[in-house]
């Protein structure tokens, strides 16, 4: 029993925030959102080359995995950077074509970060379709590769995730995916890209309220703002041992309460920092809208809240 | 990232359950804070005690098993799985008992220690005053040096167990005029029944007399009942706050344990639509409190102390207890106002955890400046 990172994965993660740091995220996600892929693309590159695909996918296929505990502090990193583009689904896709001899074929690219891997929920739309070069449709009959081009961008609360139908059929890729385990990877990917989410969207209020004067002090030394964002900080600092639980475990039922529980502290931390910004965070120009409209997308992303509770009744913790 | 137990800690659960299994009462014992169920509950005490399973992380000279930080964890997760009695030394094992490992002299510790572990001696807190509070800098009542020792005089109050209880320890003003107000306080234990002591029992929620006001005048209480030096009293008491809000005040086992009774509720009764997010909640609130206590257990063996964020732990685990016990009466339907059912007592005690311990408005300005980096302002 030792539950806490080791020097190496807090060096990982430290190493991750200082480059997308440098990497000016927000430039990146306006780009993305207008369909310009190029400078997400460059982004998606330097992050493979981290490694944090290759968590996914294992040694024989030019991966480092499967590593849920680093894939997780990777998560968490991207999701305080609010990276763009299909994260969860190309970690999702890396295990549903996890086996020979789709392996071969498709990991060593989603490993490299050359390809990105979009993944359609049944009877949902495909998150940045129109980036991915591998789209993939579970459906009865098996996993299903798109081979036609994806359908027109419908628009998402967060304008970074360009929702695309996919066509039905296409290549039949494998009758018997691991879709379940699949769904696992994924929803420990967007809880921790959650939990970035909302550290980040913290951060940057408690920035603000510190040098936001009214009444001749800083707004954050009133009790009614600060006692709002000390429960910001509770319900994200409690998220994250169940999300290290989960990784560790990756029982469908913890993944789910881990889901569950840092999205709605990320999407508890949006809502009280849209109203500590005031009017400014309620502007599309200012960026935290980038990362309030990212924690109300991954709430609904991949299990709602009504799901993630059904699967903690049915199986327990 | 590591969550498996080690197999001694694995086989000290074993043990631990086969004795709970042998031992813990069929019937519930009556409320602790019933003159009949202090007693009740003190005689469970010696029973734990007598097998060394009333204090397992102590030494094995104080009564307890040398458990460690982790078995003492696992402990918890049995014992109240099991069913078992409310611990009716909590205060002492739990506030006390910490501060005199820390700062208490080998004397004192071996004076006080092994009959806390029995029940022979069971301890109330002596904090809050009148007109210390949350302020609870404020306080007045005071310590006056005599010959060979101090003299109390003054009024405490909300003290939890005193009606009952033997002994009690608390701060007092020992150095009046300083400039700062947690300046020149003295921390010190005494006798409930000490002359000079008049114990006022005071009726909680439902009536149980479950705290009592304190009124001191002129109380000897003897140097060797000074806890560390006169006049760090603020310091040495905050560090058992720490302990209190940290690791020891409330087990996760006991909202594991919770947690499962409500979840075996619900579906007794059918498992209702209108309960089944208030039942998942608290079955998710009680591992992540689990899981964030086994964090903070890594960091203290890893030789870290605990600090402010211990108030988030605090301001967790209240508000799920309040949570989980009022969908518990709302999965009872009109029997949940019955007051002998058998929620209604756990449910009257968790309306005071948000008050008890620091309130929760305390909690919140302690992790907004502290954690937060939030000035300081009114409050």
């Amino acid at each position: 029993m030792r539950f806490l990172l080791d020097a190496d994965q807090r060096a990982f993660a430290g190493s991750l925030h200082a480059m997308l740091t440098a990497a000016d995220t927000p430039a990146v996600i306006r780009d993305w959102s207008r369909g310009d892929h190029a400078s997400g693309r460059a982004l998606w590159s330097r992050i493979a080359g981290a490694g944090v695909f290759a968590l996914a996918v294992p040694e024989e296929y030019g991966g480092l995995g499967p590593r849920p505990v680093e894939l997780a502090v990777a998560c968490i990193e991207l999701g305080r950077h609010a990276v763009p583009g299909p994260l969860a689904e190309t970690v999702g896709a890396a295990v549903l074509l996890g086996g020979p001899p789709l392996a071969e074929r498709f990991l060593p690219g989603l490993a490299a970060g050359t390809d990105l891997a979009t993944v359609a929920a049944p009877g949902s739309h495909a998150v940045d379709g129109d980036a991915a070069s591998v789209r993939l449709s579970p459906a009865p009959g098996g996993l299903y590769l798109s081979t036609q081009a994806p359908g027109p961008v419908r628009r998402s609360l967060d304008p970074a995730r360009r929702l695309t139908p996919l066509a039905p059929g296409g290549e039949l890729l494998t009758p018997a995916p691991p879709y379940d385990r699949a769904l696992t990877w994924i929803r420990l990917a967007t809880a921790a890209q959650a939990l970035g989410v909302g550290l980040a969207l913290l951060d940057r209020t408690v920035a603000y309220v510190r040098q936001r004067t009214q009444f001749g002090v800083p707004v954050g030394s009133f009790q009614a703002v600060k006692h709002r964002l000390a429960d910001a900080r509770t319900a994200l600092e409690f998220a994250r041992p169940l999300l290290f639980g989960a990784a560790v475990s990756l029982r469908p039922a913890d993944v789910a309460a881990a889901k569950l529980t840092a999205c709605e502290a990320a999407y508890r931390t949006a809502r009280t920092a849209l109203h500590l910004h005031g009017a400014i965070g309620y502007t599309a120009e200012y960026g935290l809208s980038l990362w309030l409209t990212r924690a109300r997308a991954l709430r609904s992303a991949w299990g709602t809240p009504e799901e993630c509770r059904e699967l903690v009744l049915a199986e327990g913790l | 990232m590591d969550l498996t137990h080690s197999p001694a800690d694995e086989k000290f659960r074993g043990k631990a359950r086969a004795w709970l299994d042998a031992h813990v009462p069929r019937t519930p014992l009556p409320s602790l804070e019933t003159a009949e169920g202090f007693a009740a509950h003190r005689a469970w005490e010696a029973e734990l005690a007598a097998d060394h399973w009333s204090v397992v992380s102590w030494p094995e000279r104080y009564g307890g098993r040398d458990a460690g930080l982790l078995g003492r964890l696992v402990f918890e997760e049995e014992y109240w799985a099991a069913g078992a009695p409310g611990r009716v030394g909590q205060n002492g094992i739990s506030l006390l008992a910490p501060t005199l490992f820390e700062y208490g002299t080998r004397e004192q510790r071996a004076r006080v220690l092994p009959p806390m572990a029995t029940g022979e001696v069971v301890w109330a807190q002596a904090w809050s005053e009148p007109e210390a509070g949350s302020d609870l800098a404020a306080l007045s009542s005071r310590a006056v040096r005599t010959d060979g020792g101090w003299l109390l005089n003054g009024q405490k109050t909300w003290s939890s167990r005193a009606a009952f209880a033997d002994r009690a320890f608390g701060l007092f003003r020992s150095e009046p005029g300083t400039a700062r107000p947690h300046q020149g306080l003295t921390y010190l234990m005494f006798d409930l029944r000490a002359p000079g002591v008049t114990v006022r029992p005071i009726g909680r929620l439902d009536g149980k007399p479950a705290f009592a006001e304190l009124f001191l005048d002129d109380v000897f209480v003897p140097d060797e009942d000074v806890i560390g030096e006169p006049g760090q009293g603020w310091r040495i008491a905050m560090s058992t706050a720490g302990e209190e809000r940290g690791l020891t005040l409330r087990a996760p086992g006991r909202f594991l344990a919770s947690a499962a009774r409500l979840r075996d509720l619900w579906r007794d009764r059918g498992s209702p639509e209108h309960a089944r997010a208030g039942v998942a909640d608290a079955l998710i609130g009680a591992r992540a409190y689990q899981l964030f206590t086994y964090a903070a257990a890594s960091r203290v063996l890893d030789g870290d102390r605990l600090g402010p964020e211990t108030s988030m732990n605090k301001l967790f685990w209240s508000e799920l207890d309040l949570a989980l016990h009022e969908t518990a009466l709302d999965l009872l339907g009109p029997e949940g106002e019955l007051a002998d059912g058998t929620w209604a007592e756990g449910y009257v005690f968790s309306l005071a955890g948000p008050v008890y311990a620091g309130t929760n408005e305390i909690q919140r300005d302690i992790v907004a400046e502290r954690l937060l980096g939030l000035p300081k302002g009114r409050r």
